[in-house]
């Protein structure tokens, strides 16, 4: 704005105190871009809103414009009255108002002449563009300082991250230990960790934060401080997870939380323990074949009260294990196909180890997404090496665990209790249960009762809140197929089928009952067994069982 | 967006009028077979034959439609019929005692 400074001036006209500028622009959203600070200072500020009769008029003006002369319904024209202004220059160029000169009373007092005016509209015509330049410049500079703190958050959270991950891998007589950490560029929440622990034993941690940036980056390190002091004092992986889960749903915000795998790895015996809560299964690489380890429990800081299972394997001479986070397995194409487990599963059936493997995974994922890739997600890969020859099967129970009393697990699922995803939850059952092979009208009755089951979950225990989820697991044993519901009970406790009143049709069809009502009573009808069990701070689950044993 | 929703066409005859229902009886359909039900005794029939071929799916709030839809019809004076039902629905009719109030028929030209 110098430029109007020195246009006064050069004129000759001296403007009064009350005469300023205005800049009537729209910015890109659309509303009234300010003064100029140093316009400002010679007097009041006045805004012409793109709304104001004054703006259009102004913009459609031939010139110079007389104050008095205007009869506009104006609140913008009230204002420029009242603050003395005689005479409104138009700066418009490209047929768009850019701003305004005010001009108060000549000094002499004398009115402006028609020389004056002439030379006014003269400059006016020459400032202008040159204005519409300086306001195109400072938007620029304000956009590029946005991107600037956009840039320096995730440099931030790179820190953060960065802070938080091994300087150095665990050195292990025997055994072969590498690691790989590739940030994507919106820094995605990814950690792994080596704890040392007593005899000789050692933690390793890997782990994702749902969400991205600074606030990823900063649950992270609070994770990743919570595992490193339970880590050695509690040392059992389903307790230590149990432990950080408590901790972290207390401080958790809202729509985040962690999946993590912690496993303690006994070198000299090879004995590899380890729990989940939510995180990508580990693979085990025996010669050719490749196994996947399997341990259940939900991702930390949902829900307290979360029990996690622990699996042990032992891992043989020549064996290795892979632990990884999603940006592998959910890589995409450029034709939108996903990297996915089977793929990473037959790849890691190669014959290398250490960064050797590593490179030859990331070689591969670079093959499948081509060269115009933009990682999506946080990228880390673990892997570890036991030393001695290949494809001994003498002590390779690195097989999927015996089957626990609790069954195998089919699904895992947290669906946001938004009501209509009940439907998602029926689907994802039926799809998990597939392997089972129901018959199709056991199968239909399952359906049934956990949309049933799900509803009510989402309609009472979640009250409706995506943001609060319902939780899902299906199980299988030799005897039964159980499908556990749980919610947070919001809304009051699960009516239990057992002791609930049977509707009544008689009465609803006489308008003495509504008609609704019928979900519990239809829960209790389509399963072999259902019940209620309550948890801690308000969780409370509905159990859902087919038994298996019946011989249909 | 939502291409499971349902909606109801309505077949009037001369006393028999169909209600054709196609997509999911939940809650989401009220409206559509509220206004199923209003032409059907706007065009006076004495029968109603509900169609259930194309619906895949019926969960309790959908029951409680069809509860009420019942209840209407019974108020009016007018019978209710079904075809169409898979077999686990002819099921959960048969639970809910809905096939004590309304006929249910094997096939969809019975």
């Amino acid at each position: 704005m110098a430029f109007i400074k020195s246009l006064r001036r050069s004129t000759g006209v001296t403007p009064s105190p009350a005469a300023t500028t205005v800049a009537s622009r729209p910015d890109a959203a659309g509303a009234a871009v300010g003064p100029a600070a140093t316009a400002t200072r010679q007097g009041p500020s006045i805004e012409i809103s793109p709304s104001d009769a004054l703006h259009a008029y102004l913009q459609a003006a031939s010139g110079v414009v007389e104050v008095d002369k205007l009869e506009l319904d104006s609140p913008a024209l009230t204002e420029i009255r009242a603050a003395g202004v005689k005479i409104i220059v138009p700066l418009v160029t490209q047929g768009e108002l850019i701003g305004a000169l005010y001009l108060g009373p000549r000094l002499s007092d004398q009115d402006y002449s028609s020389d004056d005016r002439r030379l006014l509209n003269t400059l006016a015509a020459q400032a202008a563009p040159a204005i519409r330049v300086a306001q195109l410049v400072r938007e620029q500079a304000i956009e590029i300082q946005a991107h600037e703190r956009l840039d320096q958050e995730l440099r931030l959270a790179t820190l953060i991250q960065q802070q938080f991950l091994p300087h150095s891998l665990p050195d292990l007589a025997e055994w072969q230990v590498a690691a790989y950490y590739g940030p994507a560029r919106a820094v995605g929440g990814d950690f792994y960790d080596f704890i040392e622990l007593t005899d000789g034993r050692i933690g390793i941690v890997v782990g994702d934060v749902t969400d991205k940036g600074v606030p990823a980056a900063l649950i992270m390190a609070r994770t990743h401080s919570i595992l490193r002091s339970e880590a050695p004092r509690l040392v059992s992986p389903g307790a230590v997870l149990a432990r950080a889960n408590e901790l972290l749903c207390a401080e958790m915000p809202a729509n985040m939380f962690v999946t993590c795998l912690y496993a303690v790895l006994e070198p000299e015996a090879g004995r590899f323990t380890f729990a989940n809560a939510g995180h990508n299964l580990p693979y085990v690489r025996n010669g050719e074949s490749v196994t996947e380890l399997r341990a259940t429990g939900m991702p930390l800081g949902l829900m307290p009260g979360m029990v996690y299972d622990e699996t042990t394997a032992t891992i043989g001479a020549g064996e290795s294990l892979l632990l990884y986070s999603d940006g592998l397995v959910e890589a995409h194409d450029p034709n939108g196909e996903m990297y996915g487990f089977p793929r990473l599963q037959q790849r890691f059936g190669v014959d290398l180890a250490g960064s050797e493997l590593i490179d030859r995974l990331l070689d591969d994922l670079r093959d499948f997404t081509g060269p115009h890739w933009e990682q999506e997600d946080d990228l880390t890969l673990v892997t570890l090496r036991r030393s001695g020859a290949s494809g001994s099967f003498a002590d390779a129970p690195a097989d999927a665990p015996p089957p626990r009393a609790a069954g195998r697990v089919l699904l895992e699922l947290a669906v946001p209790g938004a009501i209509g995803n009940e439907r998602m939850a029926m689907d994802r059952v039926a799809e998990a249960v597939a392997s089972v092979g129901l018959a199709p009208a056991r199968l239909e009755r399952l359906k049934t009762a956990v949309s049933e089951a799900a509803m009510n979950a989402i309609e009472y225990g979640s009250e409706g809140r995506p943001e609060i989820p319902v939780l899902i697991t299906v199980t299988v044993s030799d005897e039964a197929l159980r499908v556990r519901i749980s919610d947070h009970g919001l809304g009051g406790p699960i009516p239990d089928p057992g002791t609930s009143e049977v509707p009544d049709l008689e009465a609803k069809l006489a308008g003495l009952q509504k008609p609704r009502g019928w979900g519990i009573f239809l829960i209790g009808q389509m399963v072999d067994q259902v019940a209620v069990e309550p948890g801690p701070d308000g969780l409370q689950t509905a159990v859902l069982t087919m038994d298996l044993t019946g011989g249909d | 967006m939502d291409a499971d929703a349902l909606t109801a066409r309505v077949e009037t005859g001369p006393d028999r009028a169909t209600i054709l229902i196609d997509g999911r009886i939940d809650r989401d359909g009220d409206a559509a077979l509220a206004a199923a039900y209003a032409e059907v005794a706007a065009a006076g029939a004495t029968a109603i034959r509900l169609d259930f071929t194309a619906v895949g799916y019926i969960n309790s709030t959908g029951i409680a439609l069809i509860v009420r839809l019942l209840t209407e019809a019974r108020r009016d004076g007018r019978t209710v019929e079904a075809v169409g039902l898979s077999d686990h629905y002819r099921e959960i009719f048969r639970i809910t005692r809905l096939s004590d109030f309304m006929t249910i028929l094997e096939e969809a030209n019975a």
